[in-house]
């Protein structure tokens, strides 16, 4: 390879001409997507209000185990005494039995307060987000159960799996800043 | 901008306060206590931004070091050390995601749709190894890409690949690349994501079906070097047409060649080129013939090809998930099907006219066809040129690193004794 490195030939001049325009494309691509390009990243999210609370989160999770959790708007339950986002619909008594619990991990623990009031809290080591529970709810109560990605074990994929498998819609992606969409947020 | 955040945030608000007097016609009015305080609802915030900068930082040093090592060091050990740095930090530590692969469908999505905003961090990743490519030749598929580190440590006993298979395999990736742009600018789906071979295991969690996919790669791999690099990555397309002309390439010894073919059996990847000799007399009139007639074939295959990509449009738009909710809310109205699915109740229950569903499926099979003519008449280009290109051919003297298809993984200079010959002079030199 003893050719003079200033000696252009008619390969080397092709060879620089297909190279200048590469980087004239790489450059306008990068400017026009620079001009528009956001600093804040997105995170995706479910808009409960389009849930369907169909329990695809609860399988279709990358993760072992789902990053979508049932979370509770407390200032919109009515603390019932009969839940239907807790009891089982055959129930046969109003109490904490697994077998009148609607949960099938038992997330859902509940307290008295005050008669004739009852605190639903959900333990999320154990929910799975499979959306039982919210169907209820939203079914015959005031729908203050509902589904949310917890952003603490999301992994944020380019294309979300749940999303892909979502038939409402639900999922969107929402800026990292706001990155929760909460049932009832101007009750508090 | 401003304004138009504004906007949304009433929007939103006001979105918010119709919702709430929606539920506010509770079924049951919620108690007012006076003893007991409400719990508040946790959000646990995602993971801050910082750490993607941190990721293109590193993504940068890796390049360059890895440039550093190829084109300078001239090392194959320390390439590999790197590539098992990138492998473990891009792979099992950030999960493999954001990569440069399908940050591709992000890019085009954001060319396409003025809606969508690439994020910053996505877009470095997908700009700076076409920069270093560019530059220094394939130095991202040399030790920085996860999913090229996880091949090259399990290639173990490779075999040569026939260079006609190579070339019609490496078509595939063609492909996978039009129709990842197509779904991508669809708004359908990001396939490369949906079928990345190697982040389930990088996750070691995923579908059964992806870690056996991943695993069988793993085991082609073992014996054909880097086979999703060379047959099936649709960034690799990319990187190869910007490696053949970038300016600096790997050199297998910068000291002449002796002609003694050893580097030929070290690469795995068929990416080392033979010297030509003088063609005799037959072949050359006979490549002009066939020269002459891949010319005038080359229109004729952009047409037809183009002509495949609008008539499997059709079917292709079925990923689309509006077109699929479409089709199957109108099976449900002709009475084809009897039961409902959870999308098509779901779209019920919104209240939306079917009509206005029907005009926005297509809406989007409309843009199906166009794009799917482009894309498929792109494919025909790129079948035309590649048939024009193997009737020529370039005079080499020496054994050569093959611009586009070498990765610089660096085992031909281990290889190579007048590479032995110049280090060992160099070594002397410096005591």
């Amino acid at each position: 390879m003893a050719e003079n490195k200033d000696y252009i030939n008619r390969r080397r001049f092709m060879k620089n001409s297909f190279c200048g325009t590469f980087a004239a494309g790489i450059g306008g691509i990068a400017a026009v997507l620079l001009a528009k390009a956001s600093k804040a990243d997105t995170v995706w999210q479910i808009d409960p209000y389009k849930c369907v609370a169909c329990g695809n989160c609860a399988t279709y999770c990358v993760l072992e185990e789902s990053a979508v959790k049932c979370v509770h708007a407390y200032a919109m339950c009515g603390y019932c005494n009969i839940c239907t986002g807790y009891l089982e619909p055959t129930a046969t008594n109003v109490d904490t039995g697994a077998e009148n619990e609607l949960c099938p991990t038992g997330a859902i623990k509940r307290s008295f307060i005050e008669d004739p009031y009852y605190e639903y809290t959900i333990d999320e080591e154990l929910c799975i987000g499979c959306g039982k529970c919210v169907k209820g709810c939203v079914a015959f109560g005031n729908g203050s159960l509902f589904l949310q990605v917890r952003h603490d074990r999301c992994l944020n994929c380019n294309e979300c799996s749940i999303a892909a498998a979502c038939p409402s819609g639900a999922y969107v992606r929402v800026p990292a800043d706001k990155p929760y969409i909460l049932k009832g947020a101007d009750h508090s | 901008m401003m304004n138009r955040l504004s906007y949304i945030l009433i929007l939103g608000i006001c979105l918010l306060i119709t919702c709430s007097q929606l539920q506010a016609a509770e079924r049951f009015p919620p108690p007012e206590f006076e003893n007991h305080v409400l719990p508040e609802t946790t959000v646990p915030a995602p993971h801050q931004d910082i750490y993607e900068y941190i990721d293109v930082a590193v993504l940068f040093a890796a390049l360059c070091l890895a440039s550093y090592l190829v084109l300078k060091k001239r090392n194959r050990r320390y390439i590999f050390a790197l590539m098992i740095f990138s492998l473990i930090y891009f792979g099992f530590w950030r999960k493999g995601c954001v990569c440069s692969i399908g940050a591709l469908q992000n890019v085009a999505l954001s060319l396409f749709d003025s809606n969508y905003a690439i994020p910053i961090g996505v877009l470095l990743f997908f700009l700076l190894p076409l920069i270093f490519t560019l530059f220094f030749g394939r130095m991202f598929c040399a030790a920085v890409c996860p999913l090229g580190a996880i091949q090259d440590v399990f290639l173990l006993k490779p075999i040569p690949v026939p260079r006609w298979l190579e070339n019609a395999l490496r078509l595939f990736a063609y492909v996978y690349l039009a129709v990842a742009i197509l779904f991508a600018i669809t708004g359908s789906a990001f396939i490369i994501c949906r079928y990345d071979p190697f982040i389930s295991l990088f996750r070691l969690s995923g579908s059964l079906n992806m870690l056996v996919l991943g695993g069988c790669v793993l085991l082609i791999g073992v014996f054909i070097g880097r086979p999703y690099c060379r047959f099936i990555c649709p960034y690799g397309v990319i990187l190869r047409q910007l490696s053949r002309v970038s300016r600096q390439q790997v050199t297998i010894t910068p000291d002449d060649c002796i002609k003694c073919r050893l580097c030929e059996d070290a690469c795995p990847f068929g990416a080392i080129t033979r010297p030509t000799h003088q063609w005799p007399q037959t072949d050359y009139s006979m490549n002009k013939k066939r020269l002459a007639f891949f010319i005038v074939l080359l229109p004729v295959l952009v047409l037809l090809c183009g002509w495949a990509g609008n008539a499997l449009s059709g079917s292709a738009s079925r990923v689309h998930v509006t077109v699929r909710l479409a089709e199957r809310i109108y099976a449900e109205d002709a009475g084809d099907v009897k039961d409902t699915t959870d999308a098509s109740l779901a779209f019920r229950a919104t209240g939306k006219p079917v009509k206005e569903l029907y005009s926005e499926a297509d809406v989007i099979r409309e843009k199906f066809a166009l794009d799917g003519c482009l894309l498929g008449a792109f494919l025909g280009l790129v079948i035309g040129i590649k048939l024009i290109g193997s009737t020529i051919q370039w005079h080499r003297e020496d054994y050569q690193a093959d611009r586009a298809g070498c990765v610089a993984c660096g085992r031909c200079f281990q290889y190579c004794p007048r590479e032995h010959d110049r280090l060992k002079k160099l070594n002397e030199h410096s005591k």
